[in-house]
């Protein structure tokens, strides 16, 4: 197989928001490279070999050398082509919007997975907790560190705007799926607009797939999560979200009184 | 105690392996600092108002700006003071040095909070978790000196703050580090002859005793 000028390959899922990210900070770069679907029930020995240790989507090589986790990829992506930056070249913006990526994996993501997960009166908390994480977004673009900005990277989308954008398009999905309303543009309004304005970049709809197909997978995993929950043994989707301790969980795992677990 | 000079204040728990993250890399590149000592049980104003978000320690309020999370901490000191660097200049080495401080703490630590407060198969579970991770940190190390190679570098500062939790580990765990990990004995042996380090970890034995108490006032046991 031929490989690209720029010698990358990206191995992924074609429905993994965190494969997305990767895609999208590619495409902004305007760099070329191969792209290798995994089946995630049965991955390939390439991807088991480029990260033994989580077995997971996206892993990018570069010139054979495998970068995984995809924060971690976009930083390295950001550091090795300089052109059209997505981290802030402050290191206290750089601060803030890791800070901000962290969130969106370590409580928003989870929050958001367990709505899924779960039914009638469980759900309903898990649509609070989603509720009390969009709101500390929101209140970070009314009055805090992302005040009167059009993305959260500024005039242009950056790291930030990657990370969370990449999996908010779930968040309209799951609306439809599980008609529970998720971003409520009247509760979270600058969240909503800056996700329109979000979706309708060019780079953007080029990389996140038709709606009807996101809608067709989602309710068949819907019905397979539901299907589960009643099965005693089975790993409850949402108790695997639930219990994904992170750093900002574990900055005090050994010494809070068990809060934060 | 050494005065703000240039703003910088660590709001910190003195036994916090995360805290002792951001006082070793601060010791590293010689920042002055005011370090307040946070009751976690009765959280101040100040720290409400920096880490809004999860109210935690360790904070880093730099010229007022609050930074959370210590290995965000740790980075943005790396940043702002260049000397010593801790990260590597290379993109690949840099994302190599996040990948296994991230794999501190969404592993290492993760079996921990598994670890003390579990008992029968699922602390069999956590135990056997936290050998296999320990495993795969020893594994990197390889026979270098330090996991930043010649020098001592960010992951170095991630990991060797839970040196001084081994001995807890190994006592609630039932295991011996030593035993299944003796390169990472003896790596953090050297890391305690750095005075940046020898002066923010506490004894082991501090450490054990503090977690006892904490498993009495939590009832867990």
């Amino acid at each position: 197989m031929e490989q690209a000028p720029s010698g990358l390959k990206l191995f992924g899922s074609w429905a993994s928001s965190y494969t997305h990210r990767v895609q999208l900070a590619l495409k902004l770069k305007g760099l070329d490279f191969e792209y290798m679907e995994e089946d995630l029930n049965n991955k390939s020995p390439s991807l088991l070999l480029y990260n033994p240790v989580y077995k997971k989507v996206p892993v990018l090589l570069h010139l054979d050398r495998p970068i995984v986790e995809s924060v971690i990829i976009l930083q390295y992506i950001d550091e090795t082509w300089t052109d059209r930056p997505i981290m802030p070249a402050d290191p206290y913006e750089r601060a803030v919007a890791r800070f901000w990526c962290y969130f969106a994996d370590d409580k928003l993501g989870p929050a958001v997975g367990a709505v899924f997960g779960l039914a009638g009166e469980d759900q309903k908390a898990a649509v609070a907790q989603v509720h009390e994480n969009l709101k500390l977004i929101e209140t970070e673009l009314r009055e805090g560190a992302f005040k009167g900005r059009r993305f959260f990277g500024g005039d242009k989308i950056g790291i930030l705007d990657i990370v969370l954008g990449c999996g908010s398009y779930w968040l309209a999905v799951f609306d439809e799926v599980m008609e529970v309303k998720l971003v409520d543009p009247e509760a979270f309004p600058l969240f909503h607009a800056w996700l329109r304005d979000f979706e309708e970049q060019e780079e953007v709809k080029e990389i996140i797939p038709a709606i009807d197909r996101l809608l067709e997978y989602a309710r068949g995993i819907r019905q397979m999560m539901l299907s589960l929950k009643d099965t005693p043994t089975a790993a409850a989707p949402a108790a695997t979200t639930t219990t994904t301790t992170t750093t900002n969980d574990n900055s005090n795992v050994a010494v809070e009184s068990g809060s934060g677990v | 105690m050494a005065t703000a000079a240039k703003g910088v204040v660590l709001l910190d728990f003195w036994v916090s392996p995360f805290g002792q993250r951001c006082r070793i890399a601060l010791a590293e590149k010689g920042v002055e600092y005011e370090y307040k000592e946070e009751n976690l049980w009765d959280k101040s104003p100040l720290l409400l108002k920096a880490n809004p978000v999860h109210k935690k320690i360790p904070v880093l309020i730099h010229e007022g700006n609050p930074i959370c999370e210590s290995l965000l901490i740790v980075q943005y000191i790396d940043e702002v003071w260049s000397n010593n660097p801790l990260l590597p200049s290379d993109p690949y080495e840099r994302a190599q040095a996040r990948f296994w401080a991230d794999f501190v703490d969404k592993k290492v630590s993760e079996c921990w909070t598994r670890l003390w407060k579990v008992k029968g198969e699922a602390q069999e579970e956590a135990r056997k978790d936290m050998i296999e991770d320990l495993k795969l940190l020893e594994g990197e190390l390889g026979d270098k000196q330090y996991f930043g190679g010649e020098t001592f570098g960010f992951v170095d500062v991630a990991f060797v703050p839970l040196s001084a939790w081994f001995y807890t580990f190994e006592t609630c765990g039932n295991f011996s580090v030593e035993k299944e990990c003796p390169k990472l004995v003896a790596w953090a042996k050297r890391c305690m002859e750095r005075e940046s380090v020898s002066k923010s970890l506490h004894d082991p034995h501090k450490v054990y005793e503090y977690v006892c108490q904490l498993k009495k006032k939590l009832g867990v046991d």
